[in-house]
């Protein structure tokens, strides 16, 4: 073979194996939802949503654990958020001197990819020793330990993104600082940091482990913040690696309901995005 | 000459009657603007402050937890292979093997995966399919860990074990290399775990590998065309070297996503805290040894064992990340880049 | 032309601005070297001359818009109705509240266009709804805007044009009533026939304001400026009445410049 048909022949193989991996990851995809959907749908039901977690052998449904994972988002998410746009905003807009900025932003990466079981025994050290029992307020504070990081990161970006002649034009009205930033500055990244949260809650909606050594779970309905709260991931845990078929079907209804969930946050944020993003 | 400019000051600005606001702002008013600014920036600071103290918390914490445990094995407890509740005897050995097999198992697969898939984002496939095929890997990444647990287990591992006797007629009987892959199928064990990990990273490499080879400038690519250069010739050959950086990054984001990785892991590894050199069979990894026996472990040894495992496995994504910022640094600098 | 009518700044007109012997540093680049300039009240200045002069430093000194950004430096007096703004003790939000400042690229603040107009003046003065409304038609009206969009004050700034968004900026700028107006090449993004109604629109607000404005475009200065002044690598050449330094400049740069054989 020539020395050009050889090329050729190498580049026609290799964009065959690119073509090839693209549809393995399609497959992959496509595989999974497809079990997953198949294997959930058969315990759905409304049933689903209106009893409660069965000892096994019984039928029931997953009532508690959804309100669990509902509540112990919504309430992570509201104590991780302010904490991570203000401290995006330092980094931002505070962050061009000193010591403080290059830091924050180093470690903040670490947490960003830390693995998430460690900030569960981290909350368990420090709070479910203390208060010697497994709470909701625990499993709280571990999702929104996982919720800051992917806070501060996006807020940073999208208020970089923010052009500084729109900052300078507030200022040169006399607007003081933290009216620049607030009113106008943030406001102009509004799109993008919203996209954030947005995708901040998705990630710990689906989050198993760092609710193992907090929330731990509940098997009847408890709205008590302060004693074990039922979750949708560890029901669907011990659900899953037990022997009873009655609780693997929940198991995978509750996958179901926690994936379309996931996905439907991860749609909704990449459309709000695109829609109220501003052409800067 | 200032009061020359107050007389016709008034006399013009008679369509509106209002002489300028800057003439009447009261001091008070500016002192407490700048109070609040004040305010403002030690707020932001505070919160960026508490990112530092929760880092320090976390590895403060994971050692005083560790310390019963630390004193009663010491430098041991890492190659010991050990881990007997009954006895306390407890070693890290076999975890500390698994998890970091199983991230290799899964770069190893997943690295070139996520390359052919960005190289078919950017160059070969059309381009209306690129958003949707680019959201249909995106929300690979999306799907929660635990899901990729439960369908390993009960789909992926019957499945797999189907062609598992397959793989050691073949590649087990590779002299040396084959005992890798002996054993009986079970279907679940190292090598699965490995794989799952594999789909896991893909999408996240994939992602990043797309974006920085998209702002590859056309310019660069077409004067390599130019020179009559293959598709591949030009991808191999001027952008990946272009995207070095950003490729690097790229795969040290799914490094740390597979060390720590639990569920997924934990419904496939088999559990078992054995060292074996087969990677079909069994084996344990920090993190799904921590969810499996955490809440169970009794006695203070036995979860201070428990915590120094997820103090090393910290430490391991710490020196990870840490290093690959560093290579960052460094590749950045040398190609005069800013990073 | 009756030379007795071209009296020499100083002796009709008060002067605005006056700068004193001002250095500026951008880190140890030494950019604008000891300028010395009068900016006389209630006419139109123009800085031109070639890119990089400092014609865009030197303007953004006399709002300390420099000051957001550390590593730039100002050294010497500029003294606005005789107070040193360069001063440590000046209040840089009240300077500002009474120098305005309208940018090259339009910048609308992602808010409804009432809003824009009306966040200048809620900063420092505390208007009535009714009073509002009132202060933002006006400004639109002497931004040549309020036709365009008096029944769509509610929408938002960015979904105007974007010669229709630069007079958004010049109207949010005038409703604050400052008493100086600096315009930094403000029409360059713009249309050909937006560019004329902003030069229309400078030649009326002349009456009211102190403008100074930056343009890399001579025929543009010519049209609109009485006053001008040719700058060159961060030194003020000529300085004068702007029919003089185009017919009959007094230094040979100044001339290079204007008929072209640079820049």
């Amino acid at each position: 073979m020539g020395l050009y048909s050889r090329r050729l022949w190498i580049n026609r193989f290799n964009l065959a194996v690119s073509l090839l991996t693209m549809l393995i990851g399609l497959f992959w995809l496509g595989w999974i939802l497809l079990t997953l959907f198949e294997a959930g749908f058969k315990a759905l039901g409304p049933g689903l949503f209106l009893t409660m977690t069965p000892p096994p052998g019984a039928s029931g449904g997953l009532s508690n654990a959804i309100a669990g994972s509902l509540i112990m988002a919504a309430m992570g998410t509201l104590i991780g958020t302010p904490i991570g746009m203000m401290a995006g905003i330092y980094l931002a807009e505070f962050g061009s001197r000193g010591w403080l900025a290059p830091v924050t932003r180093f470690i903040n990466d670490i947490l960003l990819s830390a693995p998430s079981i460690v900030v569960g025994l981290f909350v368990y050290e420090v709070y479910v020793i203390h208060t010697r029992h497994f709470s909701a307020w625990a499993g709280t504070m571990a999702l929104a330990l996982i919720v800051i990081p992917v806070v501060i990161r996006t807020t940073e970006n999208m208020l970089r993104l923010v052009p500084d002649s729109l900052r300078e034009a507030a200022a040169a009205l006399g607007a003081p600082q933290w009216k620049v930033i607030t009113l106008v500055t943030v406001r102009a990244a509004k799109a993008g940091i919203v996209t954030g949260i947005l995708l901040a809650v998705a990630r710990i909606s689906g989050e198993t482990a760092p609710l193992l050594f907090t929330a731990l779970n509940n098997q009847f309905w408890s709205l008590d913040l302060n004693q074990p709260m039922a979750n949708l991931p560890v029901v669907i845990f011990q659900f899953a690696m037990s022997p009873y078929e009655n609780w693997q079907h929940l198991a995978w209804a509750g996958a179901l309901i926690i994936t379309l969930g996931v996905l439907v946050l991860n749609i909704l944020a990449r459309v709000f995005f695109r829609n109220k993003s501003p052409t800067y | 000459m200032s009061s020359v400019a107050d007389t016709m000051d008034g006399l013009s600005r008679s369509d509106s009657g209002i002489s300028p606001v800057s003439k009447t702002i009261p001091d008070t008013n500016l002192r407490n603007q700048h109070r609040l600014d004040l305010l403002f920036r030690l707020a932001t600071r505070f919160f960026a402050f508490l990112v530092l103290l929760l880092l320090a918390g976390i590895i403060v914490s994971l050692l005083a937890g560790s310390l019963p445990a630390l004193r009663a094995f010491g430098p041991g407890f890492l190659t010991s292979l050990q881990w007997n509740p009954v006895t306390e005897q407890f070693g890290a050995l076999v975890p500390i093997v698994g998890t970091l097999v199983t991230s290799f198992i899964a770069l190893l697969i997943g690295i070139p995966v996520s390359f052919g898939i960005a190289l078919f984002l950017t160059e070969l496939s059309p381009v209306w399919l690129r958003r949707p095929l680019g959201t249909a890997i995106e929300l690979l990444a999306a799907i929660p860990s635990i899901i990729y647990g439960m369908w390993g287990l009960f789909v992926f591992a019957p499945a797999f074990a189907q062609f598992q006797p397959w793989l050691t007629a073949t590649l087990g009987a590779i002299p040396l290399a084959g005992i890798l892959f002996q054993g009986p199928p079970m279907g679940i064990g190292v090598l699965t775990a490995g794989i799952i990990l594999a789909i896991m990273v893909v999408p996240f490499i994939a992602a990043v590998m797309r974006d920085v080879f998209e702002v590859v400038p056309s310019v660069l690519k077409e004067s390599a065309y130019a020179l009559g250069s293959t598709t591949w010739e030009v991808v191999w050959n001027v952008v990946l070297p272009y995207t070095k950086v950003g490729v690097v990054g790229g795969v040290m984001l799914g490094l740390g996503r597979a060390l720590g990785e639990t569920m997924a892991v934990t419904f496939v590894i088999g559990n078992a805290h054995k060292l074996n050199p087969s990677l079909m069979m069994p084996g344990n990894s920090i993190a799904s040894a921590l969810a499996n026996e955490f809440t169970e472990a009794v006695g203070d040894l036995y979860s201070s064992a428990l915590i120094e495992l997820g103090m090393i496995l910290f430490l391991i994504t710490f020196v990870v990340l840490a290093l690959s910022k560093m290579l960052l640094l460094r590749l950045g600098r040398m190609e005069g880049q800013k990073t | 032309m009756n030379a007795a009518v071209l009296q020499p700044v100083q002796e009709t007109l008060a002067q605005k601005i006056q700068v004193k012997n001002l250095n500026f540093y951008y880190g140890r680049f030494h950019a604008l070297k000891d300028i010395n300039l009068q900016i006389p009240e209630r006419r139109v200045t123009a800085f031109i001359g070639p890119s990089g002069c400092g014609k865009s430093t030197l303007l953004r000194t006399f709002n300390r818009m420099y000051a957001l950004y550390p590593k730039q430096e100002a050294k010497g007096e500029i003294l606005i109705d005789g107070d040193d703004i360069l001063s440590p003790r000046q209040d840089l939000n009240r300077l500002r509240a009474k120098v305005g400042m309208v940018f090259q690229k339009p910048t609308p603040f992602p808010m409804s266009i009432h809003d824009n107009i009306a966040f200048g003046v809620r900063l420092y003065e505390s208007l009535s709804m009714r009073e509002m409304e009132e202060r933002v038609e006006w400004a639109l009206r002497k931004a040549a805007l309020w036709e365009e969009v008096k029944d769509k004050l509610k929408q938002s700034g960015t979904s105007l044009s974007g010669g229709q968004q630069q007079r958004l900026c010049i109207a949010r700028g005038i409703a604050v009533k400052p008493e100086v107006l600096l315009l930094d090449e403000p029409a360059s993004a713009l249309d050909p026939i937006s560019t004329g109604r902003i030069e229309e629109l400078v030649h009326e607000l002349k009456n009211d304001y102190t403008i100074v404005i930056v343009t890399h475009n001579m025929q543009q200065a010519a049209r609109v400026s009485d006053y001008t002044a040719y700058m060159y690598l961060g030194e003020m050449v000529e300085f004068g009445v702007t029919d003089e330094v185009f017919i009959k400049p007094k230094k040979k740069e100044t001339e290079d410049y204007i008929t072209g054989r640079f820049g």
